[in-house]
């Protein structure tokens, strides 16, 4: 037993069925996201990816996987962009411990 | 268009030769209005065999250093006839590697003088094969446009899709075609393949043949006219990777979604013609590999061939035609629709 089956990811849209207008603004903005703009479609997919496997969403990390592949990337480049994300992460972790300090310092003579 | 669910050629695992799709091809056509019937025919595309001195992961021929289906002279003779006497502007020649045959540089010096435009698709490789260095000269001499397959620009891809070792080697031949001319004289075009290494769409072309120019150029110093992408088809050593891979459903569950009705008018097969190595006439390789000839009512050999009987013929079409409709489309010449 899991949680996560593959096949909902084309199972999506299934989410407008209870408030469909709210779906439609996001697919709306989802999509327009990621259309050449400034950025091109390679990096965008790049940053999606990134992000999925930050935020660790199995459908976005597939997603994306795929569209980094089909926007021209491979791995080295997209393994870069994964480890740029998650050192982000592991950073804003690691700053808190900033907080660990303050504490300590202001009980410690 | 015409039904095919009468063939039944098979794979070697005793599967069918088709992917399975989740809708017919010819139901697309007919949901979006559009019927597919031939042009001229433009170019002459002629298999002369399925002998490569390589075995790729995708090749949709099923090519490879043990097969023995190669053109006779005789036949040779039947496809240089038709391009004297009806004046096709375009001789496509492939395989396999058609330079294995041994009439391929008498196939090519006799095309010349008809005064077709000679295209090969070449592997880069069989230039290291005994007997071949002299290729990039010949080429030259014959202002051949040469059609080379790189999958990526880097080793890892292209070694996985061609066999170890075959990256360094094509890396090698590029520049001994740069050092003859080509992608630098104006007579000399030098076209590289991309296709995708995996179950996967090809990217934009403009964006990638982006990246391979300044790749190639920075990493090799080598320099090239123009990058086609290319859908990989599933048929063939393709659709057994795609069933072993389990990605089969998958796959085509893509191509179906992303069949662009805008790709149609722009397909090749509206404006090719195919011929084995037997002499037999198909709408496409693709087709050719199916054993899925050219309509009936037609007659079956280049022997036979004449112009006007194959103008507006209708193409015949299975689920596999979903590859060259995906997208921004696919052909021997790259994308088919902006």
């Amino acid at each position: 037993m899991h949680y996560y089956n593959e096949e909902d990811l084309d199972r999506f849209g299934d989410i407008a069925k209870y408030k469909p207008e709210l779906f439609e603004k996001f697919l709306a903005w989802y999509q327009a996201c990621q259309e050449e703009g400034a950025l091109s479609k390679r990096e965008k997919a790049l940053i999606g990816l990134a992000v999925a496997v930050t935020v660790q969403c199995p459908y976005c990390i597939e997603a994306f996987t795929n569209s980094s592949l089909e926007n021209g990337s491979n791995m080295e480049q997209m393994t870069e962009a994964m480890h740029l994300a998650s050192a982000i992460r592991g950073g804003a972790s690691l700053i808190h411990g900033i907080q660990s300090h303050n504490a300590h310092d202001k009980v410690s003579m | 268009m015409t039904a095919i669910a009468q063939i039944q050629i098979t794979r070697r695992d005793g599967k069918t030769a088709f992917p399975s799709s989740p809708v017919s091809f010819e139901e697309k056509l007919t949901e979006n209005n559009l019927d597919l019937c031939s042009t001229d025919v433009e170019i002459l595309q002629v298999n002369v065999g399925k002998l490569c001195n390589q075995a790729c992961k995708h090749c949709h021929v099923d090519a490879s250093p043990t097969r023995t289906e190669i053109m006779r002279r005789e036949t040779v003779e039947a496809c240089l006839e038709v391009l004297r006497k009806f004046q096709i502007p375009t001789l496509d020649i492939t395989g396999g590697a058609p330079e294995l045959i041994p009439d391929f540089r008498y196939f090519v010096t006799e095309a010349r003088k008809t005064g077709a435009k000679i295209m090969v698709r070449h592997n880069l490789t069989v230039m290291f094969e005994e007997g071949f260095k002299d290729l990039p000269e010949f080429f030259a001499e014959n202002e051949v446009e040469v059609v080379c397959s790189l999958p990526y620009f880097l080793e890892t891809q292209t070694d996985a899709q061609r066999g170890t070792g075959v990256f360094e080697k094509s890396v090698e031949a590029l520049k001994k075609l740069n050092a003859v001319g080509y992608g630098i004289d104006e007579s000399l075009v030098l076209n590289l393949v991309y296709n995708p290494v995996g179950a996967f769409l090809p990217p934009e072309q403009t964006a990638i043949e982006a990246d391979f120019r300044r790749e190639l150029k920075n990493r090799y110093d080598i320099v090239f006219n123009n990058l086609y992408t290319i859908t990989n088809m599933p048929i063939a050593r393709y659709l057994d990777w795609l069933r072993r891979s389990k990605n089969e459903e998958s796959y085509m569950q893509k191509l179906v979604n992303a069949f662009n009705p805008a790709t149609v008018s722009g397909l090749m097969c509206r404006n090719t013609l195919s011929v084995d190595w037997t002499g037999r006439l198909f709408d496409c390789d693709f087709n050719q590999m199916l054993e899925l000839g050219i309509t009936e009512e037609l007659p079956q050999t280049i022997r036979d061939f004449s112009p006007e009987k194959f103008v507006n013929r209708q193409i015949k079409t299975a689920a596999h035609c979903f590859g060259c409709t995906a997208g921004s489309g696919s052909s021997c010449g790259g994308t088919v629709a902006v």
